[in-house]
């Protein structure tokens, strides 16, 4: 084993346990958008891409690799973008929201709950 | 080294440290999207040394870079459009999609590599062609395998569990191809005729893998796939010898897996069943009302449980994966807000594998504009539902089934929403029919619970209207 692969190795294994480790405090709420930023950062392929694209001379090559674009920066433009989506639904209550709902409740609201 | 590969080796650490910080911000919905942004912007900042490398190192032929260019905006702009207009119930099988984009564009990279290689992979050395057989198998598995995910999640591809005569075996004489193919190149022989027939045996492997796996299942098949895709990324990063490859695919295979666990241990499924597959049922859940245990079943109607909910103070709402499947979140949230205008307190109580994957309702919730300060996890859930007047159960079933906590049902242990705590249950649902893992549920026999038979969006539209001339 060359000392170049041993690194690679330990890189790969420690960024295993680090996924791991940064993944198990996520609650559940954000599970679905953190899927989705995962399969975005997934698409860091688009950079392996570039790299074969660069060595590559012949027509076989140029229509494999044109297709390797095409996946991979579908993969990381939407995937980033649709993840940006769902957090940006998730905003905080709205102030303004509160004494609005406060108006109306008087007249029914003493009632004692009967069901 | 000399001074720019120091400096973009050093760029590419930065990159993958930002995935790493970007992941962590991802632990708080308040600093969750500054988290997806910051992945974001080291993506991009990666792309751009990477253009940079390539223009320095004056490689890349003419041709080559417009193949690139072009095939970068067709993505992209194909990208961008897909994640823009798609509806937010549709997200699982969108994210799926661009995971069989990542597994395809895996294996292509592996393929470019081994084309560009003097000699083809006979003479490449072995770690190349170790990390070209697993990128490439691995990958076209998570392309054919997401693919029909999606299609099971769309409704193209049946959701039933599909098993034909002979399937499992099939699948067996596939993986062998692949088995027998990487032996023949790890000993030196065959050469691309081999690596095509492995990718084309994965291919098949993937379609025969997800086809016998319920709808139901889905989630946490696309969530295992993702985690392939990261592995094949990074098996890519091996073959290429690219550091930032092998981290963020190791990050991704590693998060996909826990979440996969995550996932499979709150439907309290264990992974291998799930693969096994022939569990679970299609989208649709048909059947007429039949009280299937012959106990009395006590059904409301919208009047009543409009009374029921304007005189209550405090309301929990339990939403599953049948207020997802009609779509109905924005009539749950004219109705929710109907009654906060009216003075009652309204949660939501959302069960980790509510909607049709883990945290989908809370994106289904948030699109419609509910606060997250609103929705309540299992444990903050179960501790508000004992002093909540009315639980109003929307679409959800198992979840809510008290059988879970008696020993010898068949789903004991699995964590559930204590719904029968609350003074009265109320609960939407289109017929008596079964959920996900085949059972009766007690909840519905019990005396204080209340059956309103409807669709999810029918039925939550026609308690508003109720709400409406009740409380004015």
């Amino acid at each position: 084993m060359t000392p170049a692969l041993f690194a690679d190795l330990a890189v790969f294994v420690l960024a295993l346990l680090v996924g791991i480790e940064v993944i198990s405090k996520v609650p559940a709420t954000l599970h679905t958008p953190l899927m989705s930023a995962a399969n975005a950062i997934h698409g860091i392929v688009v950079v392996g891409a570039m790299i074969v694209a660069a060595a590559t001379d012949t027509v076989p090559g140029y229509i494999l690799a044109f297709v390797a674009a095409v996946f991979a920066a579908m993969n990381v433009v939407g995937g980033y973008v649709v993840t940006d989506r769902m957090l940006g639904m998730f905003r905080q209550r709205p102030v303004a929201k509160a004494p609005v709902a406060a108006a109306p409740v008087a007249a029914t609201d003493s009632v004692e709950a009967g069901a | 080294m000399n001074g720019f590969d120091s400096v973009t080796h050093l760029i590419y650490l930065a990159v993958a440290a930002c995935f790493v910080l970007g992941l962590h911000f991802m632990n708080s919905p308040a600093t969750a999207r500054r988290g997806s942004q910051l992945s974001a912007a080291a993506m991009t900042v990666g792309i751009v040394t990477t253009i940079a490398v390539l223009a320095k190192a004056h490689v890349i032929t003419g041709t080559g870079v417009a193949v690139l260019a072009s095939g970068l905006l067709i993505g992209g702009a194909v990208g961008l459009w897909m994640a823009r207009t798609v509806q937010m119930t549709q997200m699982p099988q969108l994210v799926s999609l661009f995971n069989a984009a990542g597994g395809g564009a895996a294996t292509l990279v592996a393929f470019v590599a081994i084309l560009a290689e003097p000699g083809g992979i006979n003479h490449a050395n072995s770690t190349v062609v170790v990390a070209t057989l697993l990128d490439v198998a691995i990958g076209c598995v998570t392309f054919s395998g997401s693919i029909i995910a999606a299609g099971k999640l769309h409704g193209v591809v049946p959701g039933q569990p599909l098993i034909f005569k002979g399937s499992r075996a099939v699948s067996i004489v596939l993986a062998l191809v692949v088995v027998a193919g990487a032996i023949t190149l790890l000993t030196g022989h065959g050469g691309m005729p081999v690596l095509v027939a492995i990718a084309v045996a994965a291919l098949g492997f993937g379609v025969t893998m997800v086809l016998p796996i319920g709808g139901a299942d889905m989630p946490v098949v696309i969530s295992l796939l993702n985690a392939f895709t990261g592995i094949a990324v990074a098996m890519a990063g091996f073959a290429l010898d690219s550091l930032v490859l092998i981290t963020a695919g190791a990050l991704v295979g590693a998060s996909g897996g826990i979440l996969t666990k995550l996932m499979a241990d709150a439907m309290n499924r264990s992974l291998m069943a799930i693969m096994l597959g022939g569990f679970g049922t299609s989208d649709t859940a048909v059947g007429a009302v039949t009280a299937a245990s012959g106990a009395p079943v006590r059904q409301s109607s919208a009047d009543d449980i409009a009374i029921q909910l304007a005189y209550a103070e405090r309301v929990v709402i339990v939403p599953g994966y049948g207020l997802a499947a009609a779509q109905a979140q924005h009539e749950l949230v004219a109705l929710a807000n109907a009654l906060e205008a009216h003075g009652v307190s309204v949660s939501y109580a959302i069960h980790p594998v509510a909607g049709r994957m883990p945290g989908h309702m809370n994106v289904l919730l948030a699109e419609a504009n509910v606060s997250y300060e609103a929705m309540r996890d299992l444990d903050e859930a179960n501790a508000e539902l004992p002093i909540a007047d009315v639980a109003l159960i929307v679409g959800a079933n198992d979840v809510t089934n008290p059988a879970a906590r008696r020993p010898g049902s068949p789903i004991f242990g699995m964590p559930i929403l204590d719904v029968d705590k609350a003074r009265s249950v109320l609960v939407i649902k289109r017929s008596m029919g079964h959920g996900y893992a085949g059972l009766d549920n007690e909840l519905y026999n019990d005396p204080k619970t209340g059956m309103f038979f409807a669709d999810a969006k029918a039925g939550l539209a026609a308690l508003s209207a109720a709400l409406k001339e009740y409380v004015h």
